[in-house]
C-alpha cells in the first residue's frame, strides 16, 4: 500500500505490510514508536492530527502497538509477519468483504499468543492433519465464553505452516450489539448463516464450526467433557461444497469457568441462552482459571454423498464425526495428569 | 380536483371523427396540478415556446418506431440514460417535470404518468422497451402519494404494457428492498425474501414487476437491484455520502457497496438487449466499512449512540430538518450487500467506475452547491 504522506514513509523506511489503511502504519501511530523511536505515549501527536487521527485512536493505537511488541517478545514469534503471511480474497477495493481487518487483528493476535502460550499453555497436536484449501474445522465447544475457538485460532495462526486464518461462525444476535457488531467482523467472524459459510467455503479459506452450539458451551460441571447433540448442518455443509471435516478435540476448558448450575429463570428474563451460575465470580475471579490446554487435530474425514440426502443418511456422518471427537477427548483425558500441568 | 382549463381541450367533441378518449383525470391520484402545480402554466407554455412536439395539452403523439420509453427521464439517471441512449435508439421520455436541455432527437412528453394520457403513447405499438425509472423515493411525500405514484401508475403502465405487447420491461429496483437486517447473509442474492420495511411501496413495486415477469412470459422483464447508487445523482446515499460529517452510529461500521451512476446506466443498457430477462443485483466495484467510505468522500463521521440518533432524527424529522427518518438508522448498523455474480455472467455486467470516482462525482455535486 502506498503511504499518504511520503515523508513519513522515508522517515520509517519498512517496507509496510498489505494492510488496507490509507497512512502508513508504522510510523504513523505515535511517533515512530515501532521503530524503537519516541517511548513518549504522545510524541509524534501534531503530526498523527494532521493527518486526521483521532486522539482517541491514536491512544489505542499506541497501546495496542505495545501489546504487539509484549506478545512479540514474550512468545518469540513475529505477529506482524503471521498476519502478513495469511491470504485472504481481497475485493476490488482492498477490503475483505466480509470485513476482516488485518490491522486490528494483530491487536487481538498478540493478546490471543499472550493466552495461547502463556496463559493457557496449550499443546497442540497434529495441526499437520489440518489440509490445505477449504477446510471445516469441527470441534467441541466448552467453558462458557469461547475461548476454545480462540486456542483453536491462535494454533492455526501461530502453529501452522504457513498460517492459516481460520473464520469462525458468531450468532447472529451479536450483530446487534454496538462495538461487537464492529468488532467481530473486523477479526474475521462472520454472522452465521449457511450462505456465508457457503460463499466462505467456495473462497477455499477455513471454518471453525461447533455444532453442538450454546447447548455445549453452557454445560454444568457434571457433564464435562460429554458431547451434547450435534446438528447437522455442518455436513450438509461440507457435502455440498467438497469440504474435508476436521475433528478437534479440546482439553481444558471445561474447568476454565467451572458452572454448578443453569439459573434458567433469570436466562429467561435476560434472552440469554442460559445464565451459568460460577462460584468463582463470586470470589471476585472474573479472569479464567489458568488450565492447561491441549488441542488434538484428527485425520480429516472426506464424506460424498447427497447434501439433500434424508436426516437420518446425516446423521449417520454426524454420528461418526461427534464419535471420533468423543473418543479423542476420552484419550486426551487419560493422557493429561493434571488440569493446570 | 377537475381543471377546467385542461379539461377544456381534453373536451371529446373537440376532435370529431375520433373515438372519444377518456381523458378525466384518475379519482385516486391529484390532477397534473400535482405537487409542483403545472397545469395552469403548460398550455401557456407550449404557445410561446414553438416546441417540435407539442406535449401537453392534445393527445399526446404516439411513440415513432421502435422507441424506448423512459420514464422518470428529468432525474439526472433518466438524463444521464437518455443521453446515452438517444444515439442508437429512439427515445421517448416522460416525467412530470421539464426537460430543460433535453437533445433534439429525444422526444419528451411532459405528463403525470397516473394520468391516462399515459396510453396515447403505446398506442401506436411502436414502443420496443420501457425503462422504468420515475419511481418516487422522497420519504417527505404523503402514504398515499407514493402509493399513487409509485404503485398505481406502475400498475397502469403494466397494464398498457400489457395491452400493446411491449417486448421489454427494465424496473430500477434496489438493493434496498431486501432490508438491511442482522441477520442478513453479507451478500444477498436475487432469490432472497424482501424484507425492507419502510419501504412498503417499492418493495411492493418490486413484486409487481415480478408478477409481470411470471404472468407475461411473452415480456421479457429485467428487474435491477442496484446496491446505493453514487454520484452526481441525489439520491438519499449520494446526499448522505455529500455531508461534511454525516452522522454514525456509534459501534456500527458496516460494509458498504457503492456504485457510480454511471454503471447503473450501462447495466440498464446491457438490460435493453435482447433475450435479457429476470433479477439482477448490481453491486459496484467492491464493498468497505462506512467509515472508510465517509473518510474518502471527505467527511468526518459524527458518532451518535442510537438512542439518541432515534430521538434527535424524530425530532429533526418532524421540524423538517432532516431528510432521513429513523428507521433508515438501519441501513447505519447493519448490512445490506448483493451478490452480483449473475448480473456479471448472464449481463455481462463490470462496473467500470471505480469507488472513487463515485465519490468524486458525488462530492463535486456538494462543492456546486455550496
Amino acid at each position: 500500500m502506498t503511504c499518504l504522506v511520503r515523508s513519513v514513509k522515508s522517515r520509517c523506511g519498512k517496507s509496510v505490510a498489505p494492510f488496507s489503511i490509507d497512512v502508513c502504519r508504522i510510523c504513523l501511530h505515535d511517533g515512530s514508536m515501532g521503530q524503537g523511536g519516541s517511548i513518549v505515549p504522545f510524541a509524534g501527536w501534531r503530526r498523527t492530527r494532521l493527518l486526521g487521527e483521532s486522539p482517541l485512536r491514536q491512544v489505542l493505537r499506541s497501546l495496542g502497538d505495545r501489546v504487539v511488541r509484549i506478545a512479540e517478545d514474550v512468545v518469540g514469534q513475529d505477529i506482524d509477519a503471521r498476519i502478513a503471511g495469511i491470504k485472504t480474497h481481497l475485493n476490488e477495493v482492498g477490503h475483505d468483504p466480509f470485513g476482516f481487518d488485518p490491522e486490528t487483528s494483530r491487536y487481538a493476535l498478540a493478546i490471543a499468543a499472550l493466552l495461547h502460550r502463556r496463559y493457557f499453555r496449550t499443546e497442540v497436536f497434529g495441526i499437520n492433519r489440518v489440509p490445505q484449501g477449504r477446510v471445516l474445522i469441527v470441534a467441541n465447544h466448552s467453558g462458557q465464553l469461547p475461548l476454545d475457538a480462540v486456542m483453536i485460532g491462535s494454533a492455526m495462526m501461530l502453529d501452522a505452516d504457513p498460517p492459516r486464518f481460520p473464520r469462525s461462525m458468531v450468532e447472529t444476535w451479536t450483530a446487534e450489539l454496538p462495538f461487537i457488531s464492529t468488532l467481530y467482523p473486523k477479526l474475521g467472524q462472520v454472522v452465521g448463516s449457511p450462505e456465508n459459510a457457503r460463499r466462505l467455503l467456495r473462497q477455499e479459506e477455513s471454518l471453525i464450526v461447533f455444532p453442538e452450539g450454546a447447548r455445549g458451551i453452557s454445560k454444568t460441571y457434571d457433564q464435562r467433557y460429554q458431547l451434547t447433540d450435534f446438528g447437522l448442518g455442518f455436513v450438509r455443509l461440507a457435502l455440498e461444497t467438497g469440504t474435508p471435516i476436521v475433528p478437534v478435540a479440546v482439553i481444558g476448558a471445561e474447568e476454565q469457568y467451572l458452572s454448578v448450575a443453569d439459573f434458567k429463570p433469570l436466562a429467561r428474563l435476560l434472552k440469554m441462552p442460559s445464565f451459568p451460575v460460577m462460584p468463582q465470580l463470586l470470589f471476585g475471579m472474573i479472569a479464567p482459571l489458568p488450565t492447561k490446554y491441549r488441542l488434538y487435530f484428527g485425520e480429516p474425514f472426506r464424506f460424498s454423498g447427497d447434501p439433500d440426502d434424508d436426516d437420518s443418511a446425516i446423521e449417520e456422518k454426524v454420528w461418526l464425526v461427534k464419535s471420533t471427537i468423543q473418543s479423542m477427548v476420552n484419550r486426551g483425558l487419560r493422557e493429561r495428569k493434571g488440569v493446570f500441568v | 380536483m377537475h381543471n377546467p382549463e385542461t379539461s377544456n381541450l381534453h373536451k371529446p367533441s373537440a376532435r370529431p371523427g375520433r373515438e372519444p378518449v377518456q381523458e378525466r383525470p384518475s379519482a385516486r391520484g391529484p390532477v397534473a396540478r400535482g405537487v409542483f402545480g403545472h397545469a395552469n402554466e403548460l398550455p401557456q407554455q407550449v404557445e410561446q415556446a414553438p416546441q417540435p412536439k407539442p406535449t401537453t395539452g392534445t393527445r399526446l403523439k404516439p411513440a415513432p418506431e421502435g422507441s424506448v420509453l423512459v420514464t422518470g427521464v428529468c432525474g439526472r439517471l433518466g438524463k444521464l440514460l437518455a443521453r446515452e441512449l438517444h444515439r442508437t435508439d429512439q427515445v421517448v421520455g416522460v416525467d412530470r417535470r421539464p426537460f430543460a436541455d433535453r437533445p433534439k432527437d429525444i422526444v419528451h412528453h411532459q405528463v403525470d404518468m397516473r394520468r391516462k394520457k399515459m396510453k396515447d403513447i403505446f398506442r401506436g405499438r411502436n414502443i420496443r422497451a420501457v425503462v422504468h425509472l420515475g419511481v418516487l423515493h422522497d420519504r417527505r411525500r404523503s402514504e398515499s402519494d407514493r402509493h399513487t405514484w409509485n404503485i398505481v401508475a406502475f400498475q397502469k403502465l403494466l397494464d398498457y404494457m400489457s395491452q400493446y405487447q411491449v417486448p421489454k420491461l427494465i424496473v430500477l429496483s434496489g438493493a434496498n428492498v431486501y432490508g438491511p437486517q442482522a441477520n442478513n447473509p453479507q451478500f444477498l442474492t436475487e432469490d432472497a425474501p424482501l424484507l425492507g420495511a419502510g419501504m412498503r411501496d417499492l418493495v411492493e413495486l418490486d413484486m409487481l414487476a415480478q408478477s409481470f415477469f411470471w404472468k407475461h412470459p411473452d415480456t421479457e422483464t429485467v428487474v435491477l437491484r442496484p446496491c446505493h447508487i453514487v454520484g452526481r445523482v441525489r439520491n438519499a446515499a449520494s446526499n448522505y455520502l455529500r455531508l461534511e460529517r454525516p452522522v454514525m452510529v456509534m459501534g456500527f461500521d458496516p460494509m458498504m457497496q457503492v456504485v457510480h451512476e454511471k454503471d447503473v446506466v450501462r447495466a440498464i443498457q446491457l438490460a435493453l438487449r435482447p433475450g435479457v430477462r429476470g433479477i439482477f443485483n448490481i453491486r459496484g466495484p467492491g464493498e468497505m466499512p462506512l467509515s472508510h467510505l465517509i473518510r474518502r468522500a471527505g467527511g468526518r463521521p459524527r458518532l451518535v449512540p442510537t438512542p439518541l440518533a432515534k430521538v434527535a432524527l424524530d425530532q429533526l424529522w418532524k421540524l423538517h430538518l432532516s431528510s432521513f427518518p429513523s428507521q433508515e438508522l438501519d441501513h447505519l448498523r447493519y448490512v445490506c450487500m448483493v451478490d452480483d455474480s449473475r448480473a456479471r455472467t448472464e449481463l455481462g455486467y463490470e462496473p467500470a467506475h471505480s469507488i472513487d470516482r463515485a465519490l468524486k462525482d458525488a462530492r463535486r455535486l456538494r462543492y456546486q452547491i455550496s
